[in-house]
């Protein structure tokens, strides 16, 4: 229920970008950290879109891994859910990547060009 | 017809995050400080507040919003304590939402006394997941973990323990009868919030409510040096 909250989210981003227009594609960008399952946003997604601008759009989702920085300049990629340095033993790593739930771009039809230009 | 790619690099949460920053205005204006209390279902949150309400935090005028899928059943608990309870139910007719958000927050904004309390403590919807996605304009996160929820729920819930500023133990007076770990709980809690600050409490006997207490009163008085 997570992705579901997180859909209606993305649609409600995406609605005051298209303006009115139809939209056929969201690219997104997930990060690791924010425990999203992608089959299930894809789901709810389809589901919330419904009657809106984003009905029928594709869902791209581009997973980030997430990334940690610490003052001891050790650097890594995280697999497991374990924040403190494993070189340093310190807390309070840096997230450099993997919090994001950006809406990068999407795809809209502009129904004005085609008039303009027929 | 034509396709369009148009550019938007926005959190797709910037728009409860812009409300959350409001709803925090209001409260900065009104000088009250803000904690949002976050558990599974059946963690303790309610019994906990009774438990700290009960003899009050030494000046500080606390209220209550009660974030609730369906009913007033934790409102009706709290009123008990002579300390004024907002209810806010998540129901639309559609079941209902699992988590507060800013703008739900936002909606009881007119319905809370604010003139009249120097804390507020929202208890939002008991769910380990969306909670932590949405800011509803608090100062602090404090979550409530029971140790009969076991102790790997720091490794499956990260994004709700990496989050909060406080983490209640809770239930501690039933370890006796459990077969959970608590030393490797805190070893995970450790490991994916490194030194989060951490209370092991019992909302039954009584056990660490006072440090919690100490904790609220602490809070707010931070909150209003800062202010002033």
């Amino acid at each position: 229920m997570h992705e579901l909250s997180l859909a209606g989210a993305v649609i409600d981003t995406v609605e005051r970008h298209a303006a009115g227009r139809r939209v056929t594609a969201v690219y997104l960008r997930v990060g690791h950290l924010r425990q999203v399952v992608p089959d299930s946003l894809a789901f709810y997604f389809e589901h919330v879109a419904r009657g809106t601008v984003c009905e029928g759009a594709r869902l791209e989702q581009e997973l980030v891994p997430a990334l940690l920085h610490c003052d001891c300049g050790n650097e890594w990629t995280l697999d497991d859910p374990v924040f403190r340095c494993p070189a340093c033993g310190e807390a309070g790593a840096e997230v450099v990547a993997g919090e994001e739930f950006l809406v990068e771009s999407i795809d809209v039809v502009s129904e004005q060009e085609s008039a303009c230009t027929a | 017809m034509h396709r369009v790619k148009v550019r938007v690099v926005e959190d797709a949460l910037d728009a409860n995050n812009t409300i959350a920053r409001a709803n925090r205005a209001d409260f900065d204006a009104h000088g009250v400080t803000v904690v949002n209390l976050m558990s599974a279902p059946g963690a303790g949150k309610t019994t906990l507040l009774e438990r700290v309400l009960a003899d009050g935090i030494d000046g500080v005028r606390v209220g209550v919003l009660e974030g609730d899928v369906q009913g007033s059943m934790d409102a009706d608990r709290l009123a008990s304590l002579h300390v004024p309870v907002t209810q806010l139910n998540t129901d639309n007719g559609f079941g209902g939402e699992c988590h507060l958000d800013a703008n739900m927050v936002r909606s009881a904004l007119p319905a809370l006394p604010l003139h009249d309390i120097d804390l507020l403590i929202i208890e939002n919807v008991g769910n380990l997941v969306c909670p932590a996605e949405f800011h509803v304009g608090e100062d602090a996160r404090v979550m409530v973990s029971a140790v009969t929820e076991g102790e790997d729920k720091p490794l499956k819930y990260p994004l709700m323990f990496r989050t909060c500023d406080l983490v209640l133990v809770n239930k501690l007076d039933l370890m006796p009868h459990l077969d959970v770990d608590l030393d490797r709980f805190l070893h995970h809690l450790d490991a994916v919030h490194p030194d989060v600050e951490r209370m092991l409490v019992s909302a039954r006997t009584g056990e660490g409510i006072d440090a919690w207490r100490t904790w609220l009163g602490e809070l707010v008085a931070a909150r209003s040096g800062a202010a002033v």
